[in-house]
């Protein structure tokens, strides 16, 4: 009889758990800045902010780019510089009031206005205009065929509500300046916030008037969010099953979480790339022949296996695969060859080799420090003796773009998914709007022409033969040294189904429970 | 005179700690916004300048706003504080209470196995790290055994501006690993100073008449002998408790504990020079606190001191 009485609390409680709301706890490294989502640019702030607000498109859980709150979209055949976007309809915002063009209109102006981070991702706009309720044109002031992909994070608000809580410019995050929407929201998204405890804690839930109800799976009905910054807890807590996704697994630990009941790996290349740069004007980096010699002293391989632990993706062109203009013939790296890397060294006159120090982050990349300590034996192999200067990466980045170093390690995401990105900060002469990340001295007429036109050629063919004789002049000039592109670890619990998604970016309407 | 001093040194050091404009404005901003924002910030005016709006700035409480989360300095150290002082209230009470009893057990029970054991297992508490310790804890208690949080503070009630962990369970249970973790190293303290304290004055003459009164041996321990120890005791724990509030940096980052301690490092990585500056100034003003309080428990414990006042009076 007792027996029979145990049996049934089990099973009666066991079915209780399960009939649960379906939460997910969430760590990753660092917290969201701001609520707002104009007023800042960066990775964890646009993660968190895409599960309370929507785009007008966005990127899935491969990389493609899908439908948001637009449904179709367009250039208009009579006027190539304007984009037309079909909007979806019946979608309200977490507040009910209802999404219409009016909103989108507000929403470009507002991620245009000053305090506004997200500004030069619009930089080619020239006016957004509503045609109908359902409809937006956006006009650029040149042609611009792949303005689409600089609004994955451009997120949606309403305007009423705007109105209402006097947030109708982006806070200046600079200025130290914050606003309603810092911590309150009223997005299209699949979850609504419920609580925020910045550094702490933020707590959403499932939206039950979400338009993608029956598009996604939902399974999801509310999300833990805890930033833990220690990457020993963080792992400590995954495996302690306090919670249930991490993002930021470090190398060391992969094996003891794939190795555990319950939990397990789920790895993808990160749209992200490693790579040296060079001085191109001065000093014996100068000479080609030294950065040729000194790109094929790099043993990729080892730093893959050594390093790396076999977490990453050795590249010879800083761009990493998902990025259009990428080959294969390009991504082919040089075999680590010595003695033709010593032949080169003395061709260039340097076969008892020099100094040079390499200025190096020590807590930005994966592994970027041991990285660069590795980077030194191989360069000391060649007769360069280097001497490693690490710092923290608030320290290192105004070095290396300020141009106070010869040799330097940085590191580049393409948001974009284009070549065009990378060669507007990395290739192009540095002037006052383009080439803020070009250091080097690299100058050349030519190619910064070849880069500008990329902005408003609207044949893709033609567009993407500029792109290839763009990277082939960059191959050939050896401006930079490239490693590898990253690989991207999320830990989770065995009974979740979740794609690692490139850029580093979960979005919870598509996962599923086993 | 203190506090002044010490905001001119935090002033000095973070001219130097790295530049805040490139954090701020992520790798998309060009050359123009980056001056845009360094005028904007004042960090083109003199040195002088800025130490003296500072000073008066922080004279009325207002330290800026985060360069980071872009709320008011003033507002973020206030909801992060109740946390830190929880935390560093209850490892000191764990410190105190433990290294007192233990302190007074290893004098009197000399050379017996338990406290041969206490001596040399303490020994652990002085030579690791705190970053091991918590972690260590955290391996033991949370991933082995499951009986305890890895991290954070578990739910909190808020009574008004504070907030507090004492009143929930996982609130409670929270506390324990990062409490020992951070009061590991003050026990440890505590008893060897206890020990030795009370060891010499059990050799006192006051003592042995005492013992040849008649009186019972906690009589002699409790009302003769720990009242004597105190004031050692107490002086140690006071600079401690404020290093404890001070330092709570590394056992916070360890378990994500949202404290001032866990703040003050983020600001040092994202270069929020306002947090910092406060940060310091409050570490400051915490520190004259805790030793005035020291002091004037002087005059309370010890009788002769009072008397001293009084005397000197006429």
């Amino acid at each position: 009889m007792l027996k029979h009485i145990l049996i049934t609390a089990v099973m009666v409680s066991a079915s209780i758990t399960s009939a649960s709301a379906e939460t997910i706890r969430w760590a990753r490294a660092g917290d969201a800045i701001t609520m707002d989502p104009h007023a800042q640019n960066e990775g964890p702030t646009h993660t968190l902010n895409h599960q309370i607000y929507d785009s007008l498109v966005q990127r899935d859980m491969s990389g493609a780019m899908i439908p948001s709150l637009a449904t179709e979209w367009a250039a208009l055949s009579e006027n190539p510089n304007v984009w037309r976007f079909k909007l979806r309809q019946n979608v309200t915002f977490h507040n009910g009031a209802a999404f219409d063009s009016e909103d989108v209109v507000f929403s470009i102006n507002r991620a245009m206005a000053d305090g506004s981070e997200m500004k030069e991702l619009l930089s080619s706009v020239q006016d957004v205009r509503a045609v109908d309720a359902y409809t937006v044109d956006i006009e650029t002031k040149g042609a611009n065929p792949l303005l689409v992909n600089n609004l994955t994070n451009m997120f949606m608000m309403d305007k009423s509500w705007s109105e209402a809580n006097d947030v109708m410019t982006p806070h200046d995050v600079a200025k130290g300046e914050t606003n309603f929407a810092t911590m309150n929201t009223n997005g299209t998204g699949a979850f609504m916030l419920v609580s925020r405890a910045v550094d702490e804690k933020t707590v959403l839930k499932a939206n039950p008037n979400y338009w993608g109800k029956d598009i996604y799976p939902n399974q999801v009905t509310e999300i833990i969010y805890t930033p833990i910054q220690s990457s020993a807890t963080r792992v400590a807590a995954l495996l302690s099953g306090d919670v249930d996704l991490i993002q930021d697994v470090p190398v060391q630990d992969l094996g003891r979480v794939e190795s555990s009941s319950g939990l397990k790996l789920a790895t993808a290349a990160q749209n992200r790339v490693i790579f040296f740069g060079v001085n191109t004007t001065k000093g014996p980096t100068a000479d080609l022949r030294v950065r040729q010699a000194m790109n094929i002293a790099i043993n990729r391989d080892a730093i893959k296996q050594v390093v790396m632990r076999g977490q990453s993706d050795p590249t010879g062109v800083i761009m990493p695969p998902f990025v259009n203009g990428w080959t294969e013939k390009l991504n082919e790296y040089p075999k680590y060859d010595l003695d033709e890397a010593k032949a080169l060294m003395k061709e260039a006159g340097y076969g008892d080799g020099f100094s040079i120090v390499l200025n190096c982050p020590n807590d930005r990349y994966v592994n970027d420090e041991a990285i660069c300590q590795a980077a030194v034996g191989m360069m000391a192999q060649i007769g360069i003796k280097v001497t490693l200067d690490a710092k923290p990466k608030a320290q290192h980045f105004p070095i290396a773009k300020g141009g106070e170093s010869d040799f330097y390690m940085l590191g580049w995401g393409v948001p974009t998914f284009d070549s065009h990105y990378i060669f507007n900060f990395l290739v192009h002469t540095q002037t006052e709007n383009r080439g803020s990340w070009n250091p080097t001295g690299f100058s050349n007429a030519d190619v910064d022409a070849m880069i500008v036109s990329l902005e408003s050629e609207t044949n893709l063919n033609k567009r993407d033969e500029t792109i290839a004789r763009i990277w082939a002049e960059v191959q050939t000039a050896q401006i930079y040294l490239p490693i590898h592109n990253q690989v991207l670890n999320w830990g989770m619990s065995e009974n979740i189904n979740f794609d690692v998604q490139p850029e580093d970016q979960p979005h919870f309407q598509f996962l599923t429970f086993k | 005179m203190v506090l002044l001093f010490v905001a001119f040194i935090s002033f000095l050091i973070f001219r130097f700690v790295g530049n805040p404009v490139e954090s701020l404005l992520g790798q998309e901003a060009t050359v123009a916004q980056r001056a845009a924002l360094e005028e904007a910030l004042g960090l083109n005016e003199p040195i002088y300048v800025q130490y003296a709006k500072f000073v008066w700035r922080a004279l009325q409480f207002d330290f800026g706003n985060s360069y980071r989360g872009a709320l008011p300095v003033a507002e973020l150290i206030a909801t992060r504080l109740p946390a830190t002082l929880e935390l560093a209230l209850t490892s000191a009470t764990f410190a105190v209470i433990f290294g007192v009893i233990t302190g007074i057990y290893t004098a009197i029970h000399r050379g017996s196995f338990l406290t041969n054991l206490i001596l040399s297992t303490s020994l652990i508490g002085v030579s690791l790290p705190t970053f091991l310790i918590g972690v260590l804890l955290i391996w033991l208690f949370s991933v082995e055994l499951n009986w305890l949080p890895s991290f954070g503070r578990g739910d909190v009630v808020d009574l008004g501006w504070w907030s507090t962990g004492f009143l929930t369970l996982s609130g409670l249970k929270s506390l324990i690993l990062p409490s020992i973790t951070l009061g590991l190293y003050q026990m440890t303290l505590i008893m060897r100073l206890t020990r030795a304290e009370m060891l010499e004055v059990l050799q006192q003459d006051f003592i042995r008449l005492a013992k040849s009164l008649g009186q019972s041996n906690r009589q002699i321990y409790f009302f003769h002998a720990l009242p004597n120890i105190l004031i050692p005791v107490i002086t140690i724990t006071g600079l401690q408790l404020g290093s404890v509030i001070a330092f709570a940096i590394i056992t916070e980052t360890v378990f994500q504990w949202p404290g001032v301690g866990l703040l003050f490092i983020n600001a040092v990585y994202f270069v929020d020079i306002p947090v910092m500056s406060a940060y310091l100034l409050l570490v400051g003003f915490a520190f004259v606190v805790i030793n005035l309080v020291v002091d004037l428990l002087y005059l309370l414990i010890d009788p002769r001191l009072r008397d001293s006042q009084m005397r000197g009076e006429n």
